[in-house]
Protein backbone atom coordinates (compact mmCIF):
# COMPACT_ATOMS: atom_id res chain seq x y z
CA UNK A 1 0.00 0.00 0.00
CA UNK A 2 1.09 3.72 -0.34
CA UNK A 3 -0.45 6.68 1.12
CA UNK A 4 -0.63 9.96 -0.51
CA UNK A 5 0.70 12.88 1.71
CA UNK A 6 0.25 15.46 -1.02
CA UNK A 7 -1.24 15.80 -4.15
CA UNK A 8 -2.31 19.55 -5.23
CA UNK A 9 -4.92 18.68 -8.20
CA UNK A 10 -5.21 16.40 -11.15
CA UNK A 11 -2.90 13.66 -10.09
CA UNK A 12 -4.88 10.69 -11.38
CA UNK A 13 -4.28 6.69 -10.94
CA UNK A 14 -3.77 5.83 -15.44
CA UNK A 15 -2.60 3.16 -17.46
CA UNK A 16 -2.65 2.60 -21.31
CA UNK A 17 -6.06 3.42 -21.24
CA UNK A 18 -9.54 1.98 -21.70
CA UNK A 19 -9.97 0.60 -24.92
CA UNK A 20 -13.16 -0.83 -26.98
CA UNK A 21 -16.14 1.72 -25.27
CA UNK A 22 -15.76 4.64 -27.52
CA UNK A 23 -18.91 3.05 -29.23
CA UNK A 24 -21.20 3.94 -26.22
CA UNK A 25 -19.44 7.32 -25.46
CA UNK A 26 -15.97 6.01 -23.18
CA UNK A 27 -13.24 7.87 -23.77
CA UNK A 28 -10.12 6.13 -23.48
CA UNK A 29 -8.25 8.22 -21.21
CA UNK A 30 -5.14 6.90 -20.19
CA UNK A 31 -2.10 7.93 -20.11
CA UNK A 32 -1.11 11.47 -21.52
CA UNK A 33 3.15 10.16 -22.12
CA UNK A 34 2.08 6.13 -22.46
CA UNK A 35 5.55 5.80 -23.44
CA UNK A 36 6.91 7.09 -20.15
CA UNK A 37 4.28 4.75 -18.22
CA UNK A 38 5.49 1.72 -20.23
CA UNK A 39 8.66 2.33 -19.68
CA UNK A 40 8.40 2.70 -15.43
CA UNK A 41 6.61 -0.57 -15.68
CA UNK A 42 9.50 -2.32 -17.77
CA UNK A 43 11.91 -1.25 -15.49
CA UNK A 44 9.95 -2.89 -12.66
CA UNK A 45 9.37 -5.87 -14.78
CA UNK A 46 5.67 -4.87 -14.68
CA UNK A 47 3.33 -5.59 -17.84
CA UNK A 48 3.64 -2.29 -20.07
CA UNK A 49 0.17 -1.01 -18.92
CA UNK A 50 0.04 -1.75 -15.61
CA UNK A 51 -1.33 0.98 -13.77
CA UNK A 52 0.55 3.84 -12.29
CA UNK A 53 0.13 7.52 -11.01
CA UNK A 54 0.23 10.04 -13.52
CA UNK A 55 1.40 13.49 -11.70
CA UNK A 56 0.90 16.91 -13.08
CA UNK A 57 0.59 18.93 -10.32
CA UNK A 58 3.59 19.45 -7.61
CA UNK A 59 5.09 18.78 -5.18
CA UNK A 60 3.56 15.66 -4.95
CA UNK A 61 4.53 13.16 -1.91
CA UNK A 62 3.43 9.46 -1.23
CA UNK A 63 4.69 6.90 1.96
CA UNK A 64 5.34 3.56 1.24
CA UNK A 65 3.40 1.48 3.82
CA UNK A 66 5.27 -1.40 2.89
CA UNK A 67 8.73 -2.21 0.91
CA UNK A 68 7.79 -1.46 -2.32
CA UNK A 69 10.01 -1.52 -5.77
CA UNK A 70 9.08 2.08 -7.67
CA UNK A 71 10.04 3.80 -10.76
CA UNK A 72 9.52 7.52 -11.96
CA UNK A 73 10.05 8.41 -15.50
CA UNK A 74 8.15 11.10 -17.89
CA UNK A 75 9.14 14.59 -17.25
CA UNK A 76 13.14 15.77 -15.86
CA UNK A 77 12.30 16.56 -12.20
CA UNK A 78 14.17 16.74 -8.89
CA UNK A 79 12.79 13.94 -5.90
CA UNK A 80 14.18 12.63 -3.10
CA UNK A 81 13.34 9.21 -1.15
CA UNK A 82 13.70 9.06 2.44
CA UNK A 83 15.43 12.45 2.22
CA UNK A 84 17.97 11.11 -1.00
CA UNK A 85 18.20 12.18 -4.03
CA UNK A 86 17.13 10.34 -6.48
CA UNK A 87 17.88 10.86 -10.77
CA UNK A 88 15.09 10.76 -13.07
CA UNK A 89 14.23 7.17 -15.36
CA UNK A 90 15.19 5.16 -12.40
CA UNK A 91 14.17 2.32 -9.98
CA UNK A 92 14.59 2.04 -6.38
CA UNK A 93 13.73 -0.03 -3.70
CA UNK A 94 11.95 1.70 -1.13
CA UNK A 95 11.33 0.86 2.80
CA UNK A 96 8.42 0.40 4.81
CA UNK A 97 8.00 4.29 6.42
CA UNK A 98 10.32 5.91 3.42
CA UNK A 99 8.39 9.15 2.22
CA UNK A 100 9.22 9.88 -2.21
CA UNK A 101 8.84 13.27 -2.77
CA UNK A 102 8.64 14.54 -6.45
CA UNK A 103 9.30 18.64 -7.56
CA UNK A 104 7.99 20.57 -10.44
CA UNK A 105 9.58 19.35 -13.50
CA UNK A 106 12.37 21.09 -15.04
CA UNK A 107 11.47 20.05 -18.94
CA UNK A 108 8.24 18.62 -19.68
CA UNK A 109 4.84 18.11 -17.57
CA UNK A 110 4.19 15.07 -16.19
CA UNK A 111 6.01 12.57 -14.23
CA UNK A 112 4.98 8.74 -13.90
CA UNK A 113 5.10 6.83 -10.40
CA UNK A 114 4.99 3.46 -11.23
CA UNK A 115 5.01 0.12 -8.69
CA UNK A 116 6.47 -3.46 -9.12
CA UNK A 117 2.86 -5.65 -9.49
CA UNK A 118 0.89 -2.08 -10.23
CA UNK A 119 -1.50 -0.22 -7.97
CA UNK A 120 -4.24 -2.99 -8.05
CA UNK A 121 -7.53 -0.53 -7.89
CA UNK A 122 -10.34 -2.58 -9.33
CA UNK A 123 -10.47 -2.59 -13.13
CA UNK A 124 -13.62 -0.86 -14.82
CA UNK A 125 -14.28 -1.46 -18.79
CA UNK A 126 -11.20 -3.49 -19.15
CA UNK A 127 -9.03 -0.32 -17.62
CA UNK A 128 -7.57 1.04 -14.34
CA UNK A 129 -7.38 4.58 -15.78
CA UNK A 130 -9.60 7.79 -14.37
CA UNK A 131 -12.25 8.52 -15.97
CA UNK A 132 -12.58 12.25 -14.29
CA UNK A 133 -15.69 13.28 -15.75
CA UNK A 134 -17.54 9.95 -15.58
CA UNK A 135 -16.42 9.29 -12.10
CA UNK A 136 -15.41 5.80 -12.55
CA UNK A 137 -11.49 3.70 -13.36
CA UNK A 138 -8.71 4.86 -10.91
CA UNK A 139 -9.32 5.53 -7.37
CA UNK A 140 -13.19 5.80 -6.77
CA UNK A 141 -13.10 8.02 -10.17
CA UNK A 142 -11.33 11.39 -9.29
CA UNK A 143 -7.81 13.03 -8.48
CA UNK A 144 -5.97 11.35 -5.57
CA UNK A 145 -6.10 13.96 -2.52
CA UNK A 146 -4.30 13.17 0.86
CA UNK A 147 -4.53 10.96 2.68
CA UNK A 148 -5.66 8.20 0.44
CA UNK A 149 -4.34 4.62 0.56
CA UNK A 150 -3.74 2.97 -2.88
CA UNK A 151 -3.66 -0.68 -3.06
CA UNK A 152 -0.09 -2.04 -4.62
CA UNK A 153 -0.23 -5.38 -6.31
CA UNK A 154 1.29 -8.46 -6.17
CA UNK A 155 5.28 -7.82 -7.99
CA UNK A 156 5.17 -9.93 -11.15
CA UNK A 157 7.82 -12.42 -8.99
CA UNK A 158 9.22 -12.82 -6.11
CA UNK A 159 12.85 -13.55 -5.52
CA UNK A 160 15.05 -11.05 -4.67
CA UNK A 161 15.94 -9.02 -7.10
CA UNK A 162 18.09 -5.80 -8.27
CA UNK A 163 16.35 -2.58 -8.11
CA UNK A 164 19.08 0.39 -8.52
CA UNK A 165 19.75 1.10 -12.23
CA UNK A 166 17.91 3.50 -14.71
CA UNK A 167 17.34 4.48 -18.59
CA UNK A 168 18.24 6.77 -21.07
CA UNK A 169 14.37 8.58 -21.96
CA UNK A 170 13.67 8.18 -24.91
CA UNK A 171 13.71 12.35 -26.35
CA UNK A 172 17.19 11.89 -25.78
CA UNK A 173 17.71 7.74 -26.91
CA UNK A 174 15.29 8.01 -29.76
CA UNK A 175 17.28 10.51 -32.69
CA UNK A 176 15.34 13.43 -33.62
CA UNK A 177 12.67 13.33 -30.50
CA UNK A 178 13.99 16.52 -28.43
CA UNK A 179 13.14 20.08 -29.10
CA UNK A 180 14.79 22.20 -31.90
CA UNK A 181 17.53 24.96 -30.17
CA UNK A 182 14.81 27.19 -29.81
CA UNK A 183 12.98 25.42 -27.65
CA UNK A 184 10.03 24.47 -30.03
CA UNK A 185 8.69 20.70 -30.11
CA UNK A 186 8.42 19.43 -33.72
CA UNK A 187 5.21 17.56 -33.45
CA UNK A 188 4.50 15.18 -37.13
CA UNK A 189 0.90 15.16 -38.25
CA UNK A 190 -0.80 13.57 -41.43
CA UNK A 191 -3.05 15.76 -42.88
CA UNK A 192 -7.12 14.97 -42.15
CA UNK A 193 -10.49 15.05 -43.47
CA UNK A 194 -10.77 18.53 -43.97
CA UNK A 195 -7.25 19.69 -45.22
CA UNK A 196 -8.15 20.34 -47.90
CA UNK A 197 -10.81 23.11 -47.11
CA UNK A 198 -8.53 25.41 -45.55
CA UNK A 199 -7.51 27.55 -48.62
CA UNK A 200 -3.32 27.89 -49.23
CA UNK A 201 -2.60 30.63 -46.92
CA UNK A 202 -4.26 29.05 -44.39
CA UNK A 203 -2.48 25.72 -45.13
CA UNK A 204 0.74 27.64 -44.85
CA UNK A 205 -0.13 29.30 -41.47
CA UNK A 206 -0.41 25.39 -39.98
CA UNK A 207 2.80 24.47 -41.18
CA UNK A 208 4.94 27.85 -40.50
CA UNK A 209 3.51 29.08 -36.67
CA UNK A 210 4.78 27.98 -33.56
CA UNK A 211 2.16 26.89 -31.61
CA UNK A 212 1.31 28.03 -27.79
CA UNK A 213 0.09 25.65 -25.98
CA UNK A 214 -2.00 27.92 -23.92
CA UNK A 215 -2.81 27.58 -20.50
CA UNK A 216 -6.77 26.51 -21.46
CA UNK A 217 -5.03 23.17 -21.96
CA UNK A 218 -5.38 19.69 -19.78
CA UNK A 219 -5.71 16.04 -20.53
CA UNK A 220 -8.87 16.37 -22.69
CA UNK A 221 -6.95 18.59 -25.40
CA UNK A 222 -4.56 21.19 -25.90
CA UNK A 223 -5.92 24.77 -27.25
CA UNK A 224 -3.23 26.54 -29.12
CA UNK A 225 -2.86 29.75 -29.86
CA UNK A 226 -0.21 32.23 -32.52
CA UNK A 227 -2.69 32.46 -35.53
CA UNK A 228 -6.14 31.83 -36.57
CA UNK A 229 -7.06 29.12 -39.39
CA UNK A 230 -10.12 30.22 -40.81
CA UNK A 231 -12.04 28.83 -43.22
CA UNK A 232 -13.74 30.85 -46.68
CA UNK A 233 -17.00 29.11 -46.05
CA UNK A 234 -17.94 27.76 -43.11
CA UNK A 235 -19.01 24.31 -43.31
CA UNK A 236 -21.36 22.05 -40.95
CA UNK A 237 -20.14 18.71 -40.02
CA UNK A 238 -22.04 15.88 -38.43
CA UNK A 239 -20.97 14.55 -35.62
CA UNK A 240 -18.55 11.72 -35.81
CA UNK A 241 -16.00 10.13 -34.00
CA UNK A 242 -12.24 11.56 -33.02
CA UNK A 243 -9.64 9.92 -31.25
CA UNK A 244 -6.32 11.76 -29.27
CA UNK A 245 -3.91 13.60 -31.61
CA UNK A 246 -6.73 15.32 -33.65
CA UNK A 247 -6.27 18.44 -34.54
CA UNK A 248 -9.57 20.37 -35.02
CA UNK A 249 -10.67 23.85 -36.18
CA UNK A 250 -13.22 25.67 -34.08
CA UNK A 251 -14.72 28.76 -35.65
CA UNK A 252 -12.79 30.63 -33.62
CA UNK A 253 -9.58 29.58 -35.88
CA UNK A 254 -7.48 28.72 -32.98
CA UNK A 255 -7.21 25.06 -33.19
CA UNK A 256 -7.61 21.97 -30.70
CA UNK A 257 -5.72 19.03 -30.07
CA UNK A 258 -7.82 16.30 -28.54
CA UNK A 259 -5.52 14.14 -25.69
CA UNK A 260 -6.26 11.04 -23.68
CA UNK A 261 -9.96 12.42 -21.85
CA UNK A 262 -11.34 13.63 -25.48
CA UNK A 263 -14.97 13.21 -25.63
CA UNK A 264 -15.86 10.42 -28.04
CA UNK A 265 -16.83 12.51 -30.54
CA UNK A 266 -16.59 15.92 -32.40
CA UNK A 267 -17.71 17.89 -35.03
CA UNK A 268 -15.46 20.40 -35.82
CA UNK A 269 -13.36 20.74 -38.99
CA UNK A 270 -10.16 18.05 -39.04
CA UNK A 271 -7.47 19.68 -40.47
CA UNK A 272 -4.21 17.16 -39.14
CA UNK A 273 -4.25 14.39 -37.24
CA UNK A 274 -0.70 13.90 -34.79
CA UNK A 275 1.10 10.72 -35.30
CA UNK A 276 1.13 7.46 -32.77
CA UNK A 277 5.19 8.35 -32.78
CA UNK A 278 4.81 11.81 -31.50
CA UNK A 279 1.64 11.81 -29.27
CA UNK A 280 3.46 10.93 -25.84
CA UNK A 281 5.94 13.69 -26.88
CA UNK A 282 2.79 16.26 -26.85
CA UNK A 283 1.74 14.45 -23.56
CA UNK A 284 4.98 16.14 -22.09
CA UNK A 285 4.11 19.45 -23.89
CA UNK A 286 3.72 22.37 -20.95
CA UNK A 287 0.96 24.83 -21.00
CA UNK A 288 3.06 27.80 -22.09
CA UNK A 289 5.53 25.85 -24.59
CA UNK A 290 5.83 25.67 -28.26
CA UNK A 291 5.00 23.19 -31.25
CA UNK A 292 5.53 23.15 -34.63
CA UNK A 293 3.77 20.97 -37.44
CA UNK A 294 5.33 19.13 -40.16
CA UNK A 295 3.87 17.10 -42.59
CA UNK A 296 4.47 13.25 -42.96
CA UNK A 297 2.61 10.36 -45.09
CA UNK A 298 0.67 7.19 -43.93
CA UNK A 299 4.11 5.38 -44.54
CA UNK A 300 6.14 7.37 -42.55
CA UNK A 301 3.91 8.14 -39.79
CA UNK A 302 3.81 4.50 -39.63
CA UNK A 303 7.63 3.65 -39.75
CA UNK A 304 7.99 6.66 -37.22
CA UNK A 305 6.56 4.24 -34.37
CA UNK A 306 9.66 1.76 -35.10
CA UNK A 307 12.43 3.74 -33.00
CA UNK A 308 9.45 4.25 -29.92
CA UNK A 309 8.58 0.11 -30.05
CA UNK A 310 12.33 -0.85 -30.34
CA UNK A 311 13.63 1.49 -27.55
CA UNK A 312 10.33 0.16 -25.66
CA UNK A 313 11.74 -3.24 -26.05
CA UNK A 314 15.34 -2.59 -25.49
CA UNK A 315 14.72 -1.34 -22.69
CA UNK A 316 12.75 -4.38 -21.01
CA UNK A 317 15.41 -6.65 -22.36
CA UNK A 318 18.02 -4.93 -20.41
CA UNK A 319 16.18 -4.39 -17.25
CA UNK A 320 15.35 -7.83 -17.36
CA UNK A 321 18.97 -8.76 -17.43
CA UNK A 322 20.22 -5.98 -15.20
CA UNK A 323 17.63 -7.38 -12.28
CA UNK A 324 19.51 -11.17 -12.40
CA UNK A 325 22.45 -9.58 -12.16
CA UNK B 1 -5.43 12.39 -45.33
CA UNK B 2 -8.51 11.37 -47.93
CA UNK B 3 -8.21 8.40 -49.39
CA UNK B 4 -10.81 8.83 -51.91
CA UNK B 5 -12.58 11.53 -53.55
CA UNK B 6 -15.93 11.80 -52.76
CA UNK B 7 -17.08 13.11 -55.97
CA UNK B 8 -14.88 10.89 -58.24
CA UNK B 9 -18.02 8.96 -60.65
CA UNK B 10 -18.27 5.56 -60.11
CA UNK B 11 -18.36 3.46 -63.06
CA UNK B 12 -21.77 1.62 -63.09
CA UNK B 13 -22.60 3.11 -59.64
CA UNK B 14 -25.66 5.47 -59.57
CA UNK B 15 -24.78 6.53 -56.33
CA UNK B 16 -21.63 8.56 -54.88
CA UNK B 17 -19.77 6.76 -52.49
CA UNK B 18 -19.09 7.61 -49.05
CA UNK B 19 -16.02 9.60 -47.92
CA UNK B 20 -13.11 8.11 -46.34
CA UNK B 21 -10.42 9.82 -44.74
CA UNK B 22 -7.90 8.69 -42.12
CA UNK B 23 -7.25 10.54 -38.48
CA UNK B 24 -3.49 9.36 -38.19
CA UNK B 25 -3.26 5.79 -38.72
CA UNK B 26 -5.31 4.02 -36.45
CA UNK B 27 -7.89 5.47 -37.16
CA UNK B 28 -10.45 5.96 -40.14
CA UNK B 29 -13.76 7.65 -40.88
CA UNK B 30 -16.26 7.08 -43.39
CA UNK B 31 -18.68 9.26 -43.83
CA UNK B 32 -22.24 8.72 -45.79
CA UNK B 33 -23.18 10.91 -48.62
CA UNK B 34 -26.45 12.67 -49.11
CA UNK B 35 -28.73 13.96 -46.20
CA UNK B 36 -29.21 13.03 -42.62
CA UNK B 37 -31.87 10.14 -42.63
CA UNK B 38 -32.49 6.88 -40.62
CA UNK B 39 -32.12 5.78 -44.52
CA UNK B 40 -28.61 6.06 -44.71
CA UNK B 41 -28.17 6.32 -40.94
CA UNK B 42 -28.96 2.32 -40.96
CA UNK B 43 -26.76 1.40 -43.66
CA UNK B 44 -24.10 2.68 -41.24
CA UNK B 45 -24.86 0.46 -38.91
CA UNK B 46 -25.03 -2.13 -41.01
CA UNK B 47 -21.49 -1.32 -41.90
CA UNK B 48 -20.28 -0.79 -39.14
CA UNK B 49 -21.78 -4.21 -37.82
CA UNK B 50 -19.85 -6.08 -40.79
CA UNK B 51 -16.50 -4.03 -39.79
CA UNK B 52 -16.73 -4.88 -35.55
CA UNK B 53 -15.94 -7.90 -36.86
CA UNK B 54 -13.04 -7.62 -39.14
CA UNK B 55 -9.55 -8.13 -38.04
CA UNK B 56 -7.34 -5.62 -36.72
CA UNK B 57 -10.74 -3.60 -36.07
CA UNK B 58 -10.79 -2.77 -32.35
CA UNK B 59 -13.75 -1.26 -32.38
CA UNK B 60 -16.30 1.44 -34.69
CA UNK B 61 -17.38 4.26 -33.34
CA UNK B 62 -20.73 5.16 -34.70
CA UNK B 63 -21.57 9.14 -35.17
CA UNK B 64 -24.36 10.59 -37.50
CA UNK B 65 -24.37 9.31 -40.62
CA UNK B 66 -20.59 7.93 -40.52
CA UNK B 67 -18.77 5.72 -38.72
CA UNK B 68 -14.93 5.40 -37.38
CA UNK B 69 -12.98 2.26 -37.81
CA UNK B 70 -10.55 2.07 -34.63
CA UNK B 71 -7.33 -0.66 -35.52
CA UNK B 72 -5.18 -2.40 -33.23
CA UNK B 73 -2.48 -1.79 -35.47
CA UNK B 74 -2.04 0.42 -38.49
CA UNK B 75 -3.27 -1.42 -41.40
CA UNK B 76 -0.85 -2.70 -44.06
CA UNK B 77 -2.79 -1.98 -47.26
CA UNK B 78 -5.54 1.46 -46.68
CA UNK B 79 -6.31 1.97 -50.58
CA UNK B 80 -7.09 -1.88 -50.34
CA UNK B 81 -9.23 -1.28 -47.28
CA UNK B 82 -11.14 2.25 -48.61
CA UNK B 83 -11.87 0.29 -51.37
CA UNK B 84 -13.70 -2.42 -49.84
CA UNK B 85 -15.52 -0.41 -47.45
CA UNK B 86 -16.87 1.38 -50.87
CA UNK B 87 -17.94 -1.84 -51.98
CA UNK B 88 -19.26 -2.70 -49.10
CA UNK B 89 -21.30 0.50 -48.48
CA UNK B 90 -23.18 0.03 -52.02
CA UNK B 91 -23.67 -3.65 -51.26
CA UNK B 92 -25.02 -4.09 -47.80
CA UNK B 93 -28.96 -3.69 -46.95
CA UNK B 94 -29.42 -1.21 -44.10
CA UNK B 95 -30.17 -2.44 -41.09
CA UNK B 96 -33.67 -1.37 -39.50
CA UNK B 97 -34.38 0.34 -36.34
CA UNK B 98 -34.57 -2.95 -34.88
CA UNK B 99 -33.40 -2.55 -31.33
CA UNK B 100 -35.44 -2.56 -28.04
CA UNK B 101 -38.12 0.48 -26.98
CA UNK B 102 -37.11 2.22 -24.37
CA UNK B 103 -39.71 4.03 -22.15
CA UNK B 104 -38.63 6.80 -20.00
CA UNK B 105 -40.88 8.53 -17.56
CA UNK B 106 -40.49 12.40 -17.66
CA UNK B 107 -41.25 15.27 -15.06
CA UNK B 108 -41.37 17.93 -17.23
CA UNK B 109 -41.05 21.44 -16.17
CA UNK B 110 -40.08 21.63 -12.82
CA UNK B 111 -36.61 22.92 -10.94
CA UNK B 112 -34.90 20.60 -13.00
CA UNK B 113 -36.60 21.30 -16.76
CA UNK B 114 -35.71 24.67 -15.91
CA UNK B 115 -35.51 26.00 -19.36
CA UNK B 116 -39.06 24.76 -20.72
CA UNK B 117 -40.18 28.56 -20.01
CA UNK B 118 -37.46 29.57 -22.61
CA UNK B 119 -38.60 26.53 -25.35
CA UNK B 120 -42.27 27.47 -24.94
CA UNK B 121 -41.10 31.33 -25.56
CA UNK B 122 -38.44 30.45 -28.37
CA UNK B 123 -41.52 28.11 -30.16
CA UNK B 124 -44.67 30.54 -29.23
CA UNK B 125 -46.27 27.24 -28.07
CA UNK B 126 -47.51 27.12 -24.84
CA UNK B 127 -45.48 24.91 -22.35
CA UNK B 128 -48.42 22.01 -22.11
CA UNK B 129 -47.97 21.66 -25.99
CA UNK B 130 -44.27 21.87 -26.11
CA UNK B 131 -44.54 18.77 -23.49
CA UNK B 132 -47.19 17.23 -25.23
CA UNK B 133 -45.29 17.49 -28.92
CA UNK B 134 -41.80 16.17 -26.78
CA UNK B 135 -44.06 13.07 -25.46
CA UNK B 136 -45.83 12.40 -28.19
CA UNK B 137 -42.50 11.96 -30.64
CA UNK B 138 -41.23 8.68 -31.63
CA UNK B 139 -37.49 8.91 -31.45
CA UNK B 140 -34.53 6.38 -32.56
CA UNK B 141 -30.71 6.28 -31.64
CA UNK B 142 -28.83 7.34 -33.78
CA UNK B 143 -25.18 6.97 -31.74
CA UNK B 144 -24.37 7.01 -28.49
CA UNK B 145 -21.49 9.15 -28.07
CA UNK B 146 -19.77 12.38 -26.42
CA UNK B 147 -20.29 11.02 -23.14
CA UNK B 148 -20.92 8.20 -21.54
CA UNK B 149 -24.41 6.52 -22.38
CA UNK B 150 -25.72 9.87 -24.38
CA UNK B 151 -27.67 9.00 -27.14
CA UNK B 152 -28.35 11.27 -30.19
CA UNK B 153 -31.85 10.80 -30.94
CA UNK B 154 -33.30 11.50 -33.84
CA UNK B 155 -37.16 12.49 -34.17
CA UNK B 156 -37.69 15.69 -32.52
CA UNK B 157 -40.31 17.55 -34.06
CA UNK B 158 -39.78 20.62 -35.57
CA UNK B 159 -42.24 22.95 -33.88
CA UNK B 160 -39.53 22.59 -30.84
CA UNK B 161 -36.38 22.70 -32.32
CA UNK B 162 -34.48 24.91 -29.92
CA UNK B 163 -30.47 26.12 -30.10
CA UNK B 164 -28.12 25.57 -27.49
CA UNK B 165 -27.13 27.94 -25.16
CA UNK B 166 -24.44 29.79 -25.68
CA UNK B 167 -23.20 29.59 -22.28
CA UNK B 168 -23.93 26.32 -20.92
CA UNK B 169 -25.71 25.54 -17.80
CA UNK B 170 -22.53 24.77 -15.13
CA UNK B 171 -24.15 21.46 -13.35
CA UNK B 172 -27.30 19.77 -15.42
CA UNK B 173 -28.29 16.59 -13.28
CA UNK B 174 -27.81 13.59 -14.66
CA UNK B 175 -31.49 12.42 -16.19
CA UNK B 176 -32.20 15.54 -17.57
CA UNK B 177 -34.45 15.21 -20.52
CA UNK B 178 -33.04 18.06 -22.98
CA UNK B 179 -33.54 19.48 -26.23
CA UNK B 180 -30.54 20.93 -28.59
CA UNK B 181 -30.92 22.30 -31.68
CA UNK B 182 -32.77 19.94 -34.07
CA UNK B 183 -31.92 16.89 -31.33
CA UNK B 184 -33.45 15.72 -27.84
CA UNK B 185 -31.71 13.23 -25.34
CA UNK B 186 -31.10 12.39 -22.08
CA UNK B 187 -28.18 14.04 -20.26
CA UNK B 188 -26.10 10.85 -18.96
CA UNK B 189 -24.03 12.79 -16.47
CA UNK B 190 -24.29 16.05 -14.15
CA UNK B 191 -22.14 18.66 -15.50
CA UNK B 192 -21.79 21.80 -17.53
CA UNK B 193 -24.45 21.63 -20.76
CA UNK B 194 -25.39 24.02 -23.50
CA UNK B 195 -28.84 22.07 -24.11
CA UNK B 196 -31.90 23.22 -23.16
CA UNK B 197 -33.56 21.38 -20.26
CA UNK B 198 -37.43 20.86 -20.35
CA UNK B 199 -37.62 18.02 -17.69
CA UNK B 200 -35.96 14.69 -15.96
CA UNK B 201 -36.26 11.47 -15.56
CA UNK B 202 -34.85 9.47 -12.55
CA UNK B 203 -33.38 6.39 -15.56
CA UNK B 204 -29.62 5.96 -15.49
CA UNK B 205 -28.52 6.11 -18.67
CA UNK B 206 -25.10 4.55 -18.22
CA UNK B 207 -23.75 2.31 -15.17
CA UNK B 208 -20.17 0.63 -15.95
CA UNK B 209 -20.63 -1.96 -13.83
CA UNK B 210 -23.75 -3.38 -15.66
CA UNK B 211 -23.50 -6.26 -18.25
CA UNK B 212 -24.31 -3.28 -20.99
CA UNK B 213 -23.12 -0.50 -19.84
CA UNK B 214 -25.21 1.79 -22.08
CA UNK B 215 -28.82 2.01 -21.97
CA UNK B 216 -29.10 3.24 -25.19
CA UNK B 217 -27.76 1.55 -27.84
CA UNK B 218 -27.95 2.42 -32.19
CA UNK B 219 -31.13 1.24 -33.56
CA UNK B 220 -32.72 1.32 -30.20
CA UNK B 221 -36.40 3.60 -30.22
CA UNK B 222 -37.10 5.66 -27.14
CA UNK B 223 -40.46 7.05 -26.16
CA UNK B 224 -40.65 10.06 -23.79
CA UNK B 225 -43.73 9.21 -21.15
CA UNK B 226 -45.29 12.16 -19.36
CA UNK B 227 -44.98 11.00 -15.92
CA UNK B 228 -45.49 14.18 -14.09
CA UNK B 229 -45.86 17.62 -15.20
CA UNK B 230 -44.82 20.47 -12.99
CA UNK B 231 -45.66 24.53 -14.25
Amino acid sequence: MIEILTSPAFNTIQDLGRHGARGIGVSTSGAMDPVALAAGNALLGNEDDAAGIEIQTFPFRLRFQKDTTFALTGADHVSTLAGLSLRPWWCKQARAGDILAIGTPRRGARVYATFGGGLDVPQVLGSRSTHLRAGFGGLEGRSLQTGDVVPVGRPPREAARRFDFGAAPPDVAIPGAGRRDDGVLPIRVMRAGEYDLFSEAMQARLWSTAWKVSARSDRGGYRLTGDKLTLDAPIEMRSHGVVAGVVQVPPSGEPIIQMSDANTAGGYPKIAAVIQADLWRLGQAAPGSFIAFSEVSYQDAVAAMAPVSDYLASLRAVADLYRQL
Amino acid sequence: MSINQPSAPLVGAIEKSPKISLIGTLAMLVEAPGDFDLIQQGRIWALADAASSWPNVQETVIGVTNVMLVFEQPPADIGMLGASIAELWHRLPGRKADGKVIEIPVIYGGELGFDLPAVAKHTGLPPREVIRIHSEGDYTVCAVASSPGFGYLHGLDPRIHMPRKSVPSLNMRAGSVTIGGLQTGVAALSSPNGWNAIGWASVTMFDPQRQQPSLMLPGDRVRFRIDRIEL
